[in-house]
């Protein structure tokens, strides 16, 4: 286990110094700079003293290694266009609204997705599984940005029951700002869970020991609680991890569309003034929260379910 | 099946085929059979019609679109739709007729998301077969790969790659379609591993097949219908993307129009009702056109593969 582990962590950090390597690759070669008369009006003199200080006349490999060197120490930099101020601490400023937006979403689509899968697999060929599935492959496939348009067309302009952000962070507003958004966040979430479930449930109750309690006089409604629902909830746990990934860092159109002040939309804000450091730590952030995410959850099923074993290995 | 059991004396079917002027039984083909399982399946058939209806309007772009799609008439903007019977879909800020847009904005969504499809199916049957097949570096590069790009915050690495390369349809098809090919070419790899120690495999070599010909007569046949049914349900996801990310501005330029590019743009005008209809009708054309693949995709998954559902209680 311990081997697995340290094998995995290993893994972890060649993909995140690919991924730090890449971006650098990207941004740096990317027309326009932090110091453009766009983002920062300078004189010439001082652009090119920005430009020395930050070490931008050099190749992108020069100054993903001087990154790399701080970064291991914890020192992700600090801001171009917020001069003086931490990288950290300005994440920090955007990080709870996300973090709100993403619990709210999981916390009312992931239960429901849950419920809607096993009502549909236990209804198996029925019209509420065909409603219940055809509802999940909507909620599924239906691009983000038209879900937001048709909420905010519906529920913010004709009845006029939310409204829009008003810059604040998340946490210091009322109802109106977040629900309706943290709805939206979570629709795709309910019917993957839904498919999800629903494949998972019918999967198990086709196995022989569903078959074999139901022979020897096991009540179905027994058989479904204790035989069944133990074996789908195992599969449950490996989604889990990319849906709480998601939820964190997935909802850039979300907080684009209802002007929240969230790691998404300040992502596209240093995207414009091209603020390298907050660029590579969202990335990286990102990234991290995507691998550790998988990594507790293959961890978690193998401790869940012992016939797993970790890297095939036995 | 070329030979037939004998049909059981007295059964429902023999006493049918007696009644008939001749007993005729010809087999069926996969083909067939798969197309036979589709029809069944309602939903299905309604998403085929819409994907056929939007792929014949991309088609026909330049001739059905009434107008040019950038034609600008600055002395007739904001016409709701159904007042003008020259512009039978109104038109947007600049004058420019929407339904020539939409026309248009369903080619260059086609485009790119079929395009998309096509980049990212070819790397997958070559990585995928190259890892599954000879194994060694190539299943370590191939997994390696999957890893990095699996753990790519896909949006934000998309929009940092357009920041680089431009706008543009191709750079959109390119940005899309970079993080979708190692799913899709594990998924080849997985069924090349399962299929390559196949007695089949092995019959074919000791006639003397060659590698090529092994991989191509003998595993793609086996590994066409998971992949037809992974790419169905891919295309609505590579809508999705091109839309989302001309939404943010990062996507098609202009002057070509996109139906994600028109959401975005009513974001400005979103003080009144009155010019929701500009995002509206590109809205509900995406929202039509991914369903109709993903319904469809639904349906071929349970045409091509009977087995899926077959669970009892």
């Amino acid at each position: 286990m311990l081997k697995y582990i340290l094998g995995r962590l290993a893994g972890l950090v060649f993909v995140l110094l690919a991924v730090s390597f890449l971006t650098f690759f990207l941004m740096y070669n990317a027309p326009g700079g932090p110091f453009d008369e766009l983002n920062q009006p300078l004189s010439p003199e001082a652009k090119a003293n920005m430009i020395r200080k930050y070490g931008l006349d050099q190749p992108f490999y020069v100054n993903w290694w001087n990154w790399l060197t701080k970064a291991i120490q914890g020192d992700f930099g600090i801001s171009y266009y917020y001069p003086n101020t931490r990288v950290i601490d300005l994440f920090a400023r955007y990080w709870g609204s996300s973090l709100m937006l993403g619990f709210l979403a999981v916390a009312w689509s992931f239960p429901l997705g849950v419920v809607l899968g096993i009502v549909a697999a236990l209804k198996r060929n029925t019209v509420v599984d065909q409603v219940i599935t055809t509802v999940a492959l909507v909620t599924v496939t239906v691009p983000i940005i038209s879900v937001i348009f048709f909420g905010i067309a519906i529920f913010v302009i004709w009845l006029k029951w939310f409204g829009f952000n008003n810059g604040q962070p998340l946490y210091h507003q009322p109802p109106n700002a977040w629900v309706l958004p943290a709805f939206i966040f979570g629709l795709g979430t309910v019917g993957a869970l839904t498919r999800y479930t629903r494949s998972g449930m019918l999967d198990v109750l086709g196995q022989d020991y569903i078959r074999t309690a139901r022979a020897k006089g096991v009540s179905r409604a027994l058989v479904i609680m204790k035989h069944a629902m133990r074996n789908m909830l195992i599969p449950l746990v490996t989604i889990f991890g990319p849906v709480l990934a998601n939820a964190i860092t997935g909802s850039t159109f979300v907080e684009i569309a209802f002007a929240i002040p969230g790691i998404g939309r300040f992502f596209l804000e240093s995207i414009y003034t091209r603020d390298y450091p907050v660029i590579i730590f969202t990335v990286i952030i990102a990234a991290t929260m995507l691998t550790v995410s998988n990594l507790l959850i293959d961890i978690a099923y193998t401790l869940i379910d012992p016939r797993v074993r970790l890297g095939g290995g036995h | 099946m070329a030979t037939q059991n004998p049909p059981v004396q007295g059964s429902p079917l023999v006493k049918a085929a007696q009644g008939a002027t001749a007993y005729q039984y010809k087999p069926l083909s996969p083909g067939q059979l798969a197309w036979r399982r589709f029809k069944r399946n309602r939903m299905a058939l309604v998403g085929l019609i819409i994907v056929i209806l939007f792929i014949f309007t991309g088609l026909f772009a330049p001739v059905l679109a009434p107008y040019p799609y950038d034609k600008t008439n600055l002395f007739n903007t904001w016409r709701p739709p159904g007042r003008d019977p020259a512009h039978v879909l109104g038109t947007d800020e600049l004058g420019r007729d929407l339904l020539s847009r939409l026309i248009w904005g369903a080619r260059v969504s086609l485009v790119v998301s079929l395009t998309a499809t096509g980049i990212v199916v070819g790397l997958a049957l070559l990585f995928g077969f190259l890892s599954g097949y000879f194994g060694g570096v190539w299943d370590y590069t191939l997994n390696r790969a999957f890893e990095v790009i699996g753990a790519l915050p896909g949006l934000l690495f998309q929009i940092l790659l357009m920041l680089l390369i431009g706008n543009g349809i191709i750079q959109v098809t390119i940005a899309i379609s970079i993080l979708g090919w190692p799913g899709l070419a594990r998924l080849v790899r997985a069924q090349v591993l399962a299929y390559k120690e196949r007695d089949f495999i092995s019959a074919a070599r000791s006639l003397g097949a060659s590698t090529p010909s092994i991989m191509i007569r003998h595993l793609l046949p086996n590994i066409v219908n998971p992949l037809i049914v992974a790419v169905s349900f891919a295309i609505p996801g590579f809508i999705g993307a091109e839309a989302g990310l001309s939404f943010l501005g990062y996507g098609i330029n202009d002057p070509l129009p996109s139906w994600g590019k028109m959401v975005g743009a009513i974001g400005r005008y979103l003080s009144s009702p009155n010019y929701l209809y500009v995002g509206v009708i590109p809205t509900v054309a995406l929202a039509l056109l991914v369903l109709g693949f993903s319904f469809f995709g639904d349906g071929l998954r349970d045409a091509l593969d009977p087995s899926s559902d077959r669970a009892r209680i």
